[in-house]
């Protein structure tokens, strides 16, 4: 039996309606200190944080780390958008490269959205309403609990779509976010299984941060990511 | 008030008067009001993410579905150098179009373009219905 376990849970429970107004004030200045003092006095993990727009890869990503480190599957995954309505969270990951290794906790989150609308499950993916309701009710609470999980942790592997527009507003809020909580960050290029895609227009997109093309699908390029992370997030 | 969709250009002014708790909470009322607005200057990245949580929770599925947002990213701050951006003072958000998503829908992007269009209560059926506007922001 491995280690690995799976927790699902949030920092702190989930209100939709009643979250505190006052968490924004001051939110800004807390990011650094904070984030400075983690890193200061780190735990034996870290916190590696998977985020990402709607299917973007984020749960084939995580399932793929942890099957090949683990030997466990983290997540279900799912062509209907928002498979994933719940921060998961498997402990004592250990990646090794060479003579180096890092252990970390994988913290899979749903994915973060400006807007969701039930129809599209009923009218895409031909969900029933009563069950596209309640996807779109949970996953609203999962874009709540993930920008919650920022706090949370210590790293960032942000997935992107090789195949889509990387200059989507989520992914800029996402990276700017993460820059002012000054998190270390490693770009996915995930998808590049899929025929015609570009890997190179996202690394030209954010050459600030360091990306890799990967396929989690097929595991297309993951010695290079772990080797990424070794070196990124120690 | 008449049918339509109501556009407004929120100027710089008018947002630095308000704190970032003040400024996230105008513009979600504006928009679940079904106000399309144009912000002279845009959101910081945190106030963006403050938007998007407490959009998310005001949600009902029935009557509002979300926001669409557009903004010009900065290409000079997104090339920047990890070291560079450590030390510049970064550069002001800059323009950015934020409307109910049942309203607007961003139909194309680039460095200096955001073309969205405005859509009415009625879809728009072609040739029975006069075609719906489009508004579209450009780099001064």
């Amino acid at each position: 039996m491995h280690k690995a376990d799976v927790v699902g849970y949030s920092p702190e429970p989930v209100s939709v309606r009643g979250w505190k107004e006052k968490e924004a004030t001051g939110l800004r200045a807390k990011f650094s200190v904070r984030s400075w003092l983690k890193r200061l006095f780190r735990r034996k993990n870290i916190k590696i944080g998977i985020y990402g727009p709607p299917n973007a890869g984020k749960t084939t990503l995580a399932n793929r780390i942890v099957m090949d480190w683990a030997g466990e599957v983290m997540g279900s995954v799912s062509d209907v958008p928002h498979e994933t309505r719940k921060t998961k969270v498997k402990k004592n990951i250990a990646i090794k490269h060479g003579k180096k290794s890092l252990s970390l906790d994988i913290v899979d989150t749903p994915g973060v959205a400006t807007k969701i609308d039930f129809h599209e499950f009923v009218d895409t993916y031909g969900m029933s309403e009563d069950d596209s309701r309640l996807r779109a009710r949970e996953a609203t609470e999962g874009v709540i609990e993930a920008i919650k999980w920022l706090d949370e942790i210590d790293g960032i592997l942000l997935a992107m779509d090789s195949s889509e527009d990387p200059f989507t507003q989520v992914n800029i809020t996402i990276l700017g976010n993460l820059e002012a909580r000054k998190l270390p960050i490693l770009i996915v290029a995930n998808k590049v299984d899929i025929p015609g895609t570009d890997a190179a227009v996202i690394k030209n997109a954010f050459p600030q941060h360091p990306s890799v093309p990967v396929s989690a699908l097929t595991g297309y390029n993951m010695e290079r990511l772990y080797e990424a992370m070794v070196k990124h997030f120690r | 008030m008449s049918d339509g969709v109501s556009i407004n250009l929120i100027s710089r002014e008018k947002l630095t008067t308000m704190n970032e708790e003040e400024k996230v909470a105008f513009i979600l009322s504006e928009v679940m009001d079904g106000k399309v607005l144009v912000l002279e200057e845009g959101l910081s990245p945190v106030e963006e993410a403050d938007l998007m949580r407490r959009t998310m929770a005001s949600i009902d599925h029935d009557t509002f579905i979300g926001i669409e947002i557009q903004g010009y990213y900065n290409a000079n701050d997104l090339k920047r150098s990890a070291f560079k951006r450590f030390f510049a003072r970064r550069t002001p958000p800059r323009m950015t179009v934020i409307g109910p998503a049942a309203h607007l829908r961003t139909i194309y992007k680039d460095g200096s373009v955001i073309q969205a269009l405005i859509l009415t209560e009625k879809p728009y059926i072609e040739g029975q219905a006069e075609a719906p506007p489009v508004a579209q922001a450009t780099e001064a």
